[in-house]
């Protein structure tokens, strides 16, 4: 099943190069059709995952470069599992929102399938090459999706999106390789890699190389710089996208491939990086206070919330752990459905500046209500997932290091200002003039938002639905921490 | 020696013959008809692939011992034939409107392709030597085939002055090596090496000679200032020819004599051989990044290439020899189709500066998609050739744990994305004018578009699943190290 979820996006998305040029509809159905059986397929791994048995489940193998010890291995345990639903379900959003694109849509739905094929991929697979290699694979086709379809500085942003995160890359890769011939077992296997163990001076040296490789994927500061011009750059599905699941392939990569196969690196190190991600959330929070464009400021928002992600990778405690998994799922739900809303806007207004609406939510109720419900998911509503999120993680936070709990906290003030600034500012006051008469978000953008604001609320209201999940697998690799 | 040797090189043979006859054929084909002689040229080089496909797995050596056909010689005996079919079917419509003398030009293309198969098979001296003449004199006239442009003249001269002293430095290097072993063949060679413990100066000189001789044919850091002056002056499809067959010939004569001759002094040679490489790399893809002609900018990534093929030289086993062999295919296939795209645009527009590349994708999605496929592959994403056959390398390199090359050599891979990325950016981002958005589409031939597909097919294939190609190249390894 898992190889399926990779080889039909990629094999669809090869596929839609191949279609007629000139049947502008075919592509999106067949991005649609895909994305919903991905759904239904990703729906199935994350309620057929067993949490009794726990481990890693649906592994499959698959022989390919026997010779230097590569094969796809497959298999999901319960952090990974929670991220491929995520996925899932962002990519069924993506794809409603992109329905209008009407320039080339053959090549859009092409290079967002193959992206969509990198992302899963990175999810399933138990290998470090294959990890590398679709972590790759889910980076590149940004390159033309913001390129060709993006607003504000595409050219500049789009190139130096790929060149943060290939420069990322450059560390992740020389530390695998160190890693493969530490543990000297002629594999990249990451279950057989973790059975061997590292050198501790040899998972001292590397496992920075692995956090900050894969962190400039998660926005972490200082190399987030990409990551707002990036979301200001792209067109709204492919923000939500690149939001919603790309920067959590970095966070999972500092996971799966950081933690678990050289604990002895991140307990080494982690204090320091709790630091760093302290000043993700608290940064990340001014800065977006300080934005006028719409975009920028979800996109600081992003910076600071994957702060709390980090935050809780840091904390080595279990409950952090959760609450950096739920987080990144309830961050990748939330900033979709704020990209959606936001290109809901754009659209009828042509324009993100702040101070340029007033009154919306007499103008465009529906729009203004999911709008509001994200702006709440972000500031740490009680009751949305991004509260029990954040919880989780000042909870674990504050086991092992108090003050940056109590740092962290005060990321989550000024976040809350300046998303009830903005929601004041835009939805209520005095109707201005030339917005009267805009027409509300239409029955399909209503739809993807209901469908992200139910998740939210599924999830605040019971989260241990998913962190039962995530529990199984965080309590042994936190174990492995000695931590 | 007898006669009955000359069966095992039969492909060679009907290369010789089938070269004859076009010669033949052309003196009473009217100069209009001359380019169609790619065909029976093309069909001489699948006789010969015929041929070649019945000697598979067979290792004997002929000649005296002064050959040796098996694995190695196959793997690139096959990789020159492609290299001939590709570039002559490739060649008729830039023939037909640029150059004359059609018959000419492919038999000479046939022959330099009978010396390079040579050499690889060539397991001393001055049967390698003079294989690898072969070779050359058909570039020198090949280069400045297009007689009534100065620019192909003065690659012509260029590539001859060069290339004569060029091979000066190797035949003097050979003489010095015989005077202090008292052998041209590559296995005494190394016997006397291993016998007499101190070698001395003339030896060194000998040795960095040689170097210095083949550094040249394959365009390495510092004695690569020929490669982009000619490439850009040659017709298109010798530049083609000479950035793959060229530089694969090189490595050819070079893998075998470091292999066979020099391997009891290659670590001696370790450092230096891996600051070459460096320095080939580095200097390859900054120069790269500023080019403005398609032609410079290739030959340029074609120096880089080269420098990471060294990277293997430098540590030399048989891993590292195998993911050279791998490098060399994939580099081989990866250019060709960046090449034939390149060719294929030239014929339509007459232009082959990057600038006009704008509004490619309209024009031709084919052409543009292989563009791609092939640039990317060189940068080394996944999906394609690239990626793998340097992850390979790279893996086995980094056995010797010489990390200062391995970590530069990943960082120049991944830094050079941004100039094909560039080139990308211009195919299928940058707007094109009012005016030029009203040219009409390209209608490429039907050989062209098969030629496109097959090559870009090829180099997806060797990027997702390798194993035929790797089980090939160490296979062609194991020969040379099996003693």
């Amino acid at each position: 099943m898992l190889y399926l979820l990779v080889g039909l996006n990629l094999i669809v998305g090869a596929a839609i190069f191949a279609l007629p040029a000139d049947r502008k509809n075919l592509p999106r159905w067949f991005a649609l059709a895909t994305a919903v059986v991905s759904l239904a397929m990703t729906i199935a791994v994350f309620a057929g995952y067993d949490r009794d048995v726990g481990g890693y489940q649906f592994q499959r193998s698959l022989e390919w470069l026997p010779s230097i010890g590569i094969s796809l291995d497959v298999g999901v345990d319960g952090i990974s599992s929670p991220m491929v639903l995520l996925t899932g379900v962002v990519v069924f959003a993506a794809v409603l929102i992109s329905w209008g694109i009407e320039d080339r849509p053959r090549e859009y739905f092409a290079l967002m399938m193959l992206l969509v094929a990198g992302t899963f991929g990175v999810f399933v697979v138990l290998d470090l090459f294959f990890l590398f290699f679709f972590y790759e694979v889910a980076v590149l086709p940004m390159f033309l999706l913001i390129g060709v379809w993006g607003s504000t500085r595409k050219a500049y942003a789009s190139m130096k999106l790929v060149m943060f995160l290939l420069a990322g890359s450059i560390l992740v890769w020389a530390a695998l390789l160190v890693l493969y011939f530490d543990a000297g077992i002629g594999s990249f296997n990451i279950l057989e890699l973790e059975q061997a163990g590292v050198d501790t001076t040899v998972a001292r040296v590397i496992f920075p190389l692995f956090y900050v490789g894969f962190g400039v994927l998660a926005g972490m500061w200082p190399f987030h710089t990409w990551s707002p011009d990036g979301h200001v750059a792209a067109p709204t599905a492919v923000s939500m996208l690149h939001a919603g699941v790309l920067m959590k392939l970095g966070a999972y990569g500092i996971i799966r491939v950081g933690m678990q196969l050289v604990p002895e690196g991140a307990s080494y190190w982690l204090g320091i990086f709790l630091a760093l991600a302290v000043v993700n959330v608290v940064y990340g929070a001014i800065a977006a206070m300080g934005q006028r464009d719409l975009k920028f400021v979800i996109g600081y928002s992003s910076v600071s919330h994957m702060g709390y992600v980090l935050m809780g990778i840091g904390s080595m405690t279990v409950v952090g752990m959760n609450g950096a998994v739920l987080q990144m799922f309830s961050h990748g739900v939330m900033t979709a459905l704020f990209f959606a809303m936001v290109g809901v806007i754009y659209d009828r207004a042509h324009t993100r500046e702040i101070g340029a609406f007033s009154g919306m939510a007499k103008v465009m109720p529906k729009f203004s209500v999911l709008f509001i419900v994200g702006g709440l998911a972000s500031l740490g509503l009680p009751g949305l997932s991004g509260f029990a999120a954040e919880f989780l993680v000042f909870v674990g936070t504050f086991e092992t290091a108090p003050w940056m709990a109590v740092l962290g906290i005060i990321g989550v003030a000024i976040t809350a200002t300046y998303i009830l600034r903005l929601v004041a500012r835009m939805f209520f006051g005095p109707v201005m003039e030339k917005w009267q008469g805009l027409p509300d978000a239409n029955r399909l953008e209503t739809a993807v938002g209901v469908m992200l604001v139910g998740l939210l609320v599924l999830f605040g209201v019971y989260p241990q639905l998913i962190v039962g999940t995530i529990d199984v697998s965080a309590i042994p690799l936190l174990a492995s921490l000695g931590g | 020696m007898n006669g009955g040797d000359f069966v095992f090189f039969m492909p060679e043979l009907i290369l010789v013959g089938t070269a004859i006859a076009v010669w033949g054929v052309d003196l009473f084909t009217p100069e209009e008809r001359k380019p169609d002689l790619a065909w029976p040229a093309a069909a001489g080089t699948l006789v010969a692939g015929a041929f070649l496909a019945l000697s598979w797995g067979e290792n004997r050596e002929v000649f005296l011992g002064t050959v040796q056909l098996g694995d190695y010689s196959l793997f690139f005996r096959v990789i020159f034939l492609a290299i001939a079919f590709f570039v002559i079917v490739g060649s008729p419509g830039y023939v037909r409107r640029n150059l004359k003398n059609g018959g000419e030009f492919y038999g000479l293309i046939l022959m330099s392709t009978v010396g390079a198969m040579v050499i690889a098979s060539a397991r001393e001296f001055l049967t390698a030597y003079i294989a690898l003449e072969l070779v050359t004199f058909g570039f020198y006239v090949l280069s400045a085939h297009a007689r009534q442009e100065p620019r192909s003249n003065e690659a012509g001269a260029k590539y001859l002055i060069l290339g004569a002293f060029s091979s000066g430095l190797l035949l003097f290097g050979i003489s010095l090596v015989f005077g202090v072993t008292g052998s041209t063949f590559y296995l005494d060679i190394a016997v006397a090496i291993e016998n007499s413990g101190d070698l001395g100066l003339v030896w060194m000189l000998g040795v960095a000679l040689l170097l210095a001789g083949l550094g040249f044919k394959v365009a390495v850091f510092p004695f690569h200032s020929w490669a982009p002056d000619v490439y850009e002056g040659a017709p298109l499809p010798i530049t083609a020819f000479l950035s793959v067959g060229s530089k694969a010939a090189g490595f050819a004569f070079l893998i075998r004599l470091f292999a066979e001759g020099l391997a009891p002094v290659a670590s001696d040679w370790r450092v230096a051989i891996g600051i070459v490489a460096v320095l080939t790399m580095t200097f390859g893809n900054l120069v790269a990044i500023q080019q403005t002609n398609i032609k410079r900018l290739l030959a340029y990534s074609s120096i880089a290439q080269a420098g990471y093929v060294l990277v293997g030289l430098a540590v030399l086993t048989a891993e590292t020899t195998a993911g050279m062999l791998l490098h060399l295919a994939g580099y081989t296939v990866t250019n060709l189709g960046a090449f034939l795209a390149i060719i294929y645009f030239y014929n339509m527009t007459g232009k082959e500066e990057i600038a006009d590349f704008r509004g490619m994708y309209r024009r031709s999605l084919l052409m543009t998609l292989v563009l791609a496929v092939s640039l990317l592959s060189l940068a080394g994403m996944p999906l394609f050739a690239g990626f793998v056959t340097k992850f390979y390398l790279f893996t086995a390199a980094a056995a010797s744990g010489m990390w200062w090359l391995i970590s530069l050599a990943i960082a120049n891979s991944i830094l050079s994305v941004y100039y094909y990325l560039l080139v990308l950016r211009q195919a299928s981002i940058t707007p094109e004018s009012e005016e030029d958005a009203q040219r009409p589409r390209f209608r490429l031939p039907f050989h062209a578009m098969a030629l496109l597909t097959v090559l870009a097919v090829l180099v997806i294939w060797i990027g997702v699943y390798p194993a035929v190609f790797v089980e090939a190249a160490e296979a062609g390894a194991s020969t040379l190290f099996s003693g």
